[in-house]
């Protein structure tokens, strides 16, 4: 297992380095000029100095790149002041250090990520469980046709409805707001409930019908019959045999969908007017605040391999043949 | 214009299914177990799909949608708005919009003369505005899609075919695209794509905007379709039709081109249905949250940013662009499942 696990974490190493710099030299080699760009309109001489020595932009490529790497591991040192260790630059519009707003902004999203990933996993398996076991009945078809119906549904779209009923006319809950989990956790949950429910209703009627399909056709696989038919109790056939085997496929689509589910994150932000690191991407981006906006993506990807780690040792856990291969 | 493709696309298979499996061996198999009058797997699809009622129907839908959009310019001149024009300030209409620039009338203002409604604030057409903004992200959604089949493929029978060193570099290429978050990089490389072909003191044209979308979402498009294709080459690759082709020394495109491809149309189908409504969600995701299309193009994910933060005040304004994209995304869905059901029963709902 440790041995897995090494292996995983060079492997994210490796790629984390290779996403670093594919993307800075998109990014820095793409705009004939990059300093103009950051710039935007209007750009005064002075100012475009003053950004192209922050960037170290009259250095040769490499050196640049070498600089960003080095700062990310080491820090480096900026005419506004030393920046610590993960240093992915200096905004130029606010002339903060990217990893400090990045930081800033972080636990909005991850409790959008991870709390809403958690209703899903369990809403959407046991329903799909559910419609399997019953499958056929008009509970079965209820619960499919509504997945069906549900998982057409878009963030942007069901939220507002949401918002009106729960909010707007009747009162009942307060607009969502963050309320960072260390002050109050029940404001924390409370505020966060309406974005949890919107995002994971979506992905809830996904699960709900992958879990349902994967279960069927597990159901009929050979292991389980001949286990039916040595007279297993139908309950034990179902959660050892039929269960076990239908967690493989669903932890795999489970490790696809994780940039979904930050991108599901993202547009939840825009629903609700959260700020989090999405809208933090997205300004950047409006106003071409390049480092900033490059860190956003590291960080993401970053964010995104974390949990992929996470899900490969589900796996290893899960399905044995992972961990000896 | 887009639909009868959609249509000609699937019969255009089933003929090119037909051809060869009156010429191959992999095509056979399927036909023995059926029956001895001997109907191509493409007659066969067809009849399963016929009888499919959740299929049928849900083909007509997407076809009307695909219709709407490809005629939006006829059914506008009919109906005798655009999605530009400001109509509370026309002097036709004096009482289009009320003191607070909200709607007069119920529901968001329909009328007859506004079928869905006018827009808070500017007054323009909702209905033209959306059929309008649905001609936007289908049309664009339809060159994404075939962008990111025919690089997928391409990619895809490279590397299965060819295996080895080539198909190892592929795979991990694709891995690593894999790895990307797309969302965000879609938000982060706008800037930077839009950069290629405009100066930084420019406004952006709308045509530019669009083909920056396509770009950027084609780059971290095609490699669900790779996956899969390489994985049906593999599969192929060693069957008894393909070595035969090469016995009787044909040359490596035919192989790969006239023996493998037409054999691995249908999944290809299938993951493409899949494809394109994802597609239309990611333009509209740009175009939510602000990096894609922006005033005035008509396009139907902006009409649910400026949906959102009218909804307190004017909740009809969503509702069309919404109940629209659920039907459409619910009917492709639907369309998917009956088309993979049609090429193969075995995979039970």
């Amino acid at each position: 297992m440790l041995q897995f696990l090494i292996r995983r974490l060079t492997g994210a190493v490796v790629i984390m380095f290779l996403i670093g710099a594919f993307t800075f030299f998109l990014f820095y080699t793409i705009p004939q000029d990059f300093a103009a760009l950051s710039c935007g309109k209007n750009c005064s001489p002075e100012n475009l100095a003053v950004i192209r020595e922050n960037l170290g932009l009259d250095k040769p490529i490499w050196t640049q790149f070498w600089d960003f790497m080095v700062g990310i591991v080491a820090g480096r040192d900026f005419p506004v002041g030393h920046c610590d260790a993960p240093c992915l630059g200096v905004s130029f519009h606010t002339g903060d250090f990217v990893w400090d707003s990045i930081i800033d902004r972080f636990p909005l999203t991850l409790s959008l990520t991870v709390g809403g990933l958690v209703i899903f996993l369990v809403l959407g398996l046991g329903s799909g469980l559910l419609a399997a076991w019953k499958r056929g009945t008009s509970l079965d078809k209820a619960v499919s046709g509504a997945s069906m119906v549900l998982s057409s549904f878009q963030i942007y779209f069901l939220g507002p409805i949401v918002l009106g009923i729960f909010v707007y006319s009747t009162g009942w809950l307060e607009s969502p707001k963050y309320v960072p989990f260390s002050d109050d956790p029940a404001a924390w949950a409370l505020g966060l409930l309406i974005p949890w429910a919107v995002m994971a209703t979506i992905f809830t009627a996904q699960y709900t019908r992958m879990a349902r399909s994967t279960m069927i056709e597990q159901l009929q696989e050979e292991h389980v019959r001949t286990a039916r038919a040595k007279g297993m109790r139908q309950r034990y056939v179902f959660f050892r045999y039929a269960w076990r085997g239908s967690l493989t496929p669903i932890v795999t689509i489970l490790g696809m969908d994780l940039s979904g589910l930050l991108a599901g994150a993202v547009v939840t932000e825009f629903t609700f007017d959260l700020a989090g690191i999405g809208r933090l991407a997205v300004d950047s981006s409006l106003t071409k605040d390049l480092p900033l906006t490059m860190g956003v993506m590291l960080f993401g990807a970053f964010f995104i391999l974390l949990l992929n780690i996470l899900v490969d040792l589900a796996y290893a856990y899960i399905d044995p043949r992972v961990r000896l291969a | 214009m887009t639909s009868p493709i959609e249509i000609e696309g699937e019969t255009a298979s089933v003929a090119l299914d037909k051809e060869t499996a009156a010429g191959n061996d992999g095509a056979d198999k399927d036909q023995d177990k059926k029956e001895l009058t001997g109907r191509s797997p493409g007659q066969l699809m067809w009849t399963r799909f016929k009888r499919d009622r959740t299929g049928m129907i849900s083909a007509c839908v997407v076809l009307f949608f695909f219709a709407v959009a490809a005629l939006a310019p006829v059914i506008s001149a009919v109906y005798g708005k655009n999605p530009y024009t400001l109509y509370a300030q026309e002097p036709d209409y004096p009482f289009l919009l009320d003191d607070f620039a909200m709607p007069n009338g119920p529901f968001g203002g329909v009328s007859g003369e506004f079928w869905f409604g006018v827009e808070p604030n500017l007054g323009r057409d909702v209905f033209t505005m959306l059929i309008y903004g649905m001609r936007t992200s289908l049309f664009m959604a339809l060159v994404l899609t075939f962008l990111c089949v025919v690089t997928g493929v391409i990619i895809g029978l490279i590397g299965g075919y060819f295996g080895g060193k080539v198909d190892y570099w592929l795979g991990r290429i694709t891995d690593f695209f894999l790895s990307f978050p797309n969302q965000l990089f879609f938000i982060a490389f706008m800037p930077v794509v839009t950069a290629l072909f405009v100066s930084p003191t420019d406004e952006t044209p709308t045509y530019l905007r669009a083909v920056a979308i396509i770009l950027v979402s084609w780059f971290l498009g095609w490699m669900g379709m790779a996956r899969l294709v390489r994985s049906s080459v593999l599969s192929l690759r060693e069957r008894e039709f393909v070595e035969a082709a090469k016995v009787s020394g044909a040359p490596r495109s035919r192989i790969v081109f006239k023996e493998i491809l037409p054999n691995i149309v249908t999944p290809i189908l299938v993951q493409g249905t899949y494809m394109l409504p994802s597609a239309i969600l990611n333009i509209a995701f740009l175009s939510y949250v602000g990096v894609g299309f922006v005033e005035p193009t008509p396009d139907w994910g902006r009409m649910f940013a400026t949906g959102a933060k009218l909804y307190e005040l004017d909740p009809a304004f969503m509702f069309f662009p919404g109940v629209a994209m659920v039907i459409f995304v619910l009917a492709f869905n639907l369309l998917g499942d009956s088309v993979r059901d049609a090429f193969d029963p075995k995979t039970g709902r």
